[in-house]
């Protein structure tokens, strides 16, 4: 019998999480510091059934993946900053299939081997626009031991709810923090399962209103035909433009037609905030330190922090919300400015945005974050 | 009017296929299906799993479940196929630079896996599909648009290359030895382990026109010609086999098999309660 | 209590990491708030090594450690580094083989115990430090109850080590009482 509360790193409660939301395959390759997430994916899906393999390369570990998930198996795959460059084929494959999947990167410091003990968000970016080609993607970013848990099964829902590749955009700072986690089981959660439909011919085709065609496994139903090229609603190969025109907006549409029930953020004393601090994953941790000891210093604004938890697709319409009622913002994140770009794009001006970031492997802090706020505060009056 | 085989085993709605007039690709296509009647297994558990190249068009022909993956890629995507699902007949369908160059890596490493998989590489001596560049196995000093003054790479053997890799179940045939080459396909499906046949084919539109082979006849009958059984190369002197090639089954070997003994780690597991 | 920052620091092999580790899960099943990290580094074995606990009644924000309320240090090189970053007010827990400066024992409370000795002299096994650490360390901060420490312990050690690694922990508590 699993204990429910017990003290786990971020990577060992994603692997927990992606059991409880019925995890049945994974497949990677060795890559610090996402390797925990392969060891106990080594020792708990035999226990429940499932299938571990560890690949010859990262290539070869979303590939073996995405084989697994089209013969049904909900699946996996972990890496860090240089495997999840090299997976990047491999994601645009499962856009265009539309197979689902679950890719963790366990972000560390780069570019190149750089890092690879030292915390770091540079990969936010290459989240979305990896892969070559516009293209259908979700990334969400953890920022707790809890949220690893809770939000891989969230992760594993929306890939089989839109049949698109979910990143889960972990960091260094989250992955190896150990912290108390509640593994709620299963049937205490929303689990979402593929439609196992019979489909019969058209196998990419969908109702009016509807932007994701029903899925089989190979083996469950009637045979039918999967590629990476631009493909007709019968998932062959079609060079005619209007054809391609229409998978790929549909592609893209199932995203943003379906942005609201994708979105999620959390805001912290944001009502009457006058600055407030942008930042995601274990850069919220240095935040809400900030926050705390804000409260604390005499004569300071008020401080509220907004929170992407879904990092792509960006809370644009929730971020201008907050940019017409602030009157500063500061983006916190480990990179030279990334998601600060997607802040600066959504709030058309209407406040001054500064930035708070690292990229020398050290964390940024909740003084690092009090310093800019004084920097602002100071600069008004 | 398609042959019975042809309507069984192809969308026909999908032919022609997009092959060179003389290519050896589609017999060799045509020997997998063949292959696939004769065992007689049913066509919704068939896996068909193809990468990039002219050779791995074929999956979208084949009336099975057809995977069409990325470059190279298509022994790892069909390894978690086969181990997801076990009761599916994998079979591979790649070319020499998508299984030996890009793919390379992947085929050594199942193969050392002993993964019950059937990998069928359709051997062309050339990149046909990106217009002739050399190929892991254009003979040495023959030419490719990149290797314009002749390809100073050696070749490789593929099923010496399997083999050595830990392959149970190696052989070549040709397209132009079609009987011999459904025989060792279906062999090849029927071994329980990982199993690689090669396909010698015939690319008379850029590994003929550049290295002057003559007609499509002419490299047919050069197949005929050139082309010793395994058994008959046995009784023959080296002098006799120089510039020869063999082809039959080279190896069989038998080995558990690795979706078996994972079963047999979720069992320990107590996972399959 | 009092929020409670740890750094135990060492070298690599010593246990650093896994008595922080059991400091945290006892206190957890306790219902106290935890977070454990640790620095990673390629030196598996021998290299400087700094894990950090903070256990706290209300929720942890931020979870690296600034400056600690209590360093324990098992070798001189690790004193040396960490012993000048520390709240003022810290407690400085040193193995009785390495030598304290004496501003640091004229500012900070000071405990000399014999770790590394009695590990292999008492307990049998050098391996055991760690434990006693443990041991030592809630029994001056009083951070979790002895049967969830007794249970975390013998959740993280190799079995028919039991009785040995429980050994060390009582001893832990017994020289920290001096």
């Amino acid at each position: 019998m699993t204990k429910r509360f017990q003290l786990l790193q971020g990577n060992e409660a994603c692997v927990e999480g992606a059991l409880a939301a019925g995890m049945k395959f994974y497949a990677g390759y060795p890559i610090t510091p996402s390797t925990e997430i392969a060891e106990r994916s080594a020792i708990r899906l035999p226990q429940v059934g499932g299938k571990f393999i560890q690949m010859e390369d990262e290539i070869a570990g979303i590939a073996a993946a995405l084989g697994a998930s089209v013969a049904g198996l909900k699946s996996m795959t972990a890496t860090s900053g240089p495997g999840f460059s090299l997976k990047q084929e491999n994601i645009g494959y499962a856009s265009i299939a539309e197979i689902p999947i679950v890719i963790v990167d366990v972000q560390r410091s780069g570019p190149s081997t750089g890092l690879p003990t030292s915390p770091s968000q540079g990969d936010y970016m290459q989240a979305k626009w990896g892969t070559h080609g516009d293209h259908p993607v979700i990334a969400i970013a953890p920022s707790s031991v809890q949220e690893c848990y809770n939000e891989t099964v969230r992760a594993f829902n929306l890939a089989e709810e839109f049949r698109v590749p979910v990143i889960f955009l972990m960091d260094e700072i989250i992955g190896h923090l150990r912290e108390g986690c509640e593994l709620i089981p299963s049937e205490e959660l929303e689990i979402i399962d593929r439609g196992d439909h019979n489909i019969s011919g058209m196998t990419y085709a969908v109702g009016e209103g509807n932007y994701v065609p029903e899925f089989a496994a190979f083996g469950e139903g009637e045979h039918y035909n999967i590629t990476g090229l631009f493909h007709d609603d019968g998932g062959f190969p079609t060079n005619d433009n209007h054809k391609a025109y229409s998978q790929g907006r549909r592609l893209l549409d199932k995203i943003t037609m379906n942005q609201d029930a994708i979105e999620k953020w959390e805001e912290t004393d944001i009502e009457d905030a006058e600055v407030v601090i942008v930042c995601y994953g274990g850069t919220a941790r240095a935040a809400s330190g900030a926050l705390e000891k804000a409260k604390e210093i005499e004569g300071f604004p008020k401080v509220g922090m907004f929170r992407p938890v879904t990092v792509w697709p960006f809370p644009e319409k929730e971020m201008m919300k907050i940019s017409e009622k602030c009157k500063h913002i500061i983006m916190a994140e480990h990179n030279d400015g990334q998601m600060l770009m997607e802040v600066q794009r959504a709030v058309k001006g209407n406040v001054p945005v500064s930035f708070v970031g690292k990229i020398d492997g050290t964390t940024i802090t909740p003084d690092d974050i009090l310093a800019a706020i004084r920097e602002v505060y100071e600069d008004a009056k | 009017m398609p042959s019975k085989l042809i309507e069984n085993t192809m969308r026909v709605n999908r032919l022609p296929h997009i092959w060179c007039p003389g290519c050896g690709h589609g017999i060799l296509m045509r020997d997998v299906a063949q292959a696939i009647d004769n065992i007689g297994l049913d066509p919704d558990k068939v896996v068909i799993v193809s990468g990039i190249g002219c050779s791995s068009r074929a999956a979208g022909y084949m009336n099975y479940n057809t995977l069409h993956t990325t470059h190279g890629r298509a022994i790892a995507f069909a390894t978690g196929v086969k181990l997801a699902n076990p009761e599916l007949t994998v079979i591979v369908i790649t070319g020499d630079g998508d299984a030996t160059a890009i793919g390379g890596n992947h085929l050594i490493h199942a193969c050392r896996r002993n993964i019950d998989l059937t990998v069928v590489v359709f051997n062309n001596n050339i990149y046909g599909m990106t217009g002739g560049q050399y190929s892991p196995t254009t003979p040495h000093m023959e030419k490719g648009t990149t290797a314009p003054y002749g390809n100073i790479d050696y070749n490789f053997d593929i099923p010496k290359l399997a083999e050595s890799a830990g392959a149970t179940y190696t052989a070549r045939g040709t397209a132009y030895h079609a009987q011999q080459m459904t025989k060792l396909i279906e062999n090849g499906i029927r071994h329980h382990g990982f199993s690689l046949i090669e396909g010698l084919s015939v690319c008379p539109t850029y590994y003929g026109r550049k290295n002057k082979k003559g007609s499509t006849i002419d490299m047919y009958n050069w197949q005929k010609d050139n082309c010793i059984d395994v058994k008959k190369a046995a009784n023959m002197s080296a002098e006799e086999l120089e510039g020869k090639i063999i082809i039959g089954e080279m190896s069989v070997a038998d080995k558990p098999e690795y979706t078996d003994m994972y079963m047999k780690i979720i069992e320990k597991c107590g996972g399959n309660k | 209590m009092k929020k409670a920052e740890l750094r135990f620091t060492g070298s690599g092999g010593q246990g650093v990491i896994l008595a922080t580790i059991i400091l945290a899960e006892a206190a957890y099943e306790d219902k106290k708030q935890v977070a454990q990290c640790q620095s990673y580094g390629p030196e598996a074995r021998g290299g400087l090594c700094k894990a950090e606990c903070i256990i706290d009644e209300s929720p942890i924000a931020y979870t690296k450690v600034g400056q600690p309320t209590l360093l324990l240090s098992l070798t001189q090189a690790s004193l040396n580094k960490y012993v000048n970053d520390v709240q003022e007010d810290a407690i400085i827990l040193a193995d009785a083989s390495i030598e304290v400066p004496e501003e640091v024992k004229a500012a900070h409370k000071v405990y000399s115990l014999p770790i590394l000795s009695s590990a292999i002299e008492v307990i049998g096994n050098p391996m055991s430090a760690n434990i006693i650490s443990v041991g030592a360390v809630n029994e001056i901060l009083q951070l979790t109850t002895q049967e969830s420490l007794e249970a975390a312990v013998l959740n993280h050690i190799p079995k028919g080590t039991e009785e040995l690694n429980l050994k060390a922990l009582h001893l832990g508590a017994e020289l920290a009482r001096g």
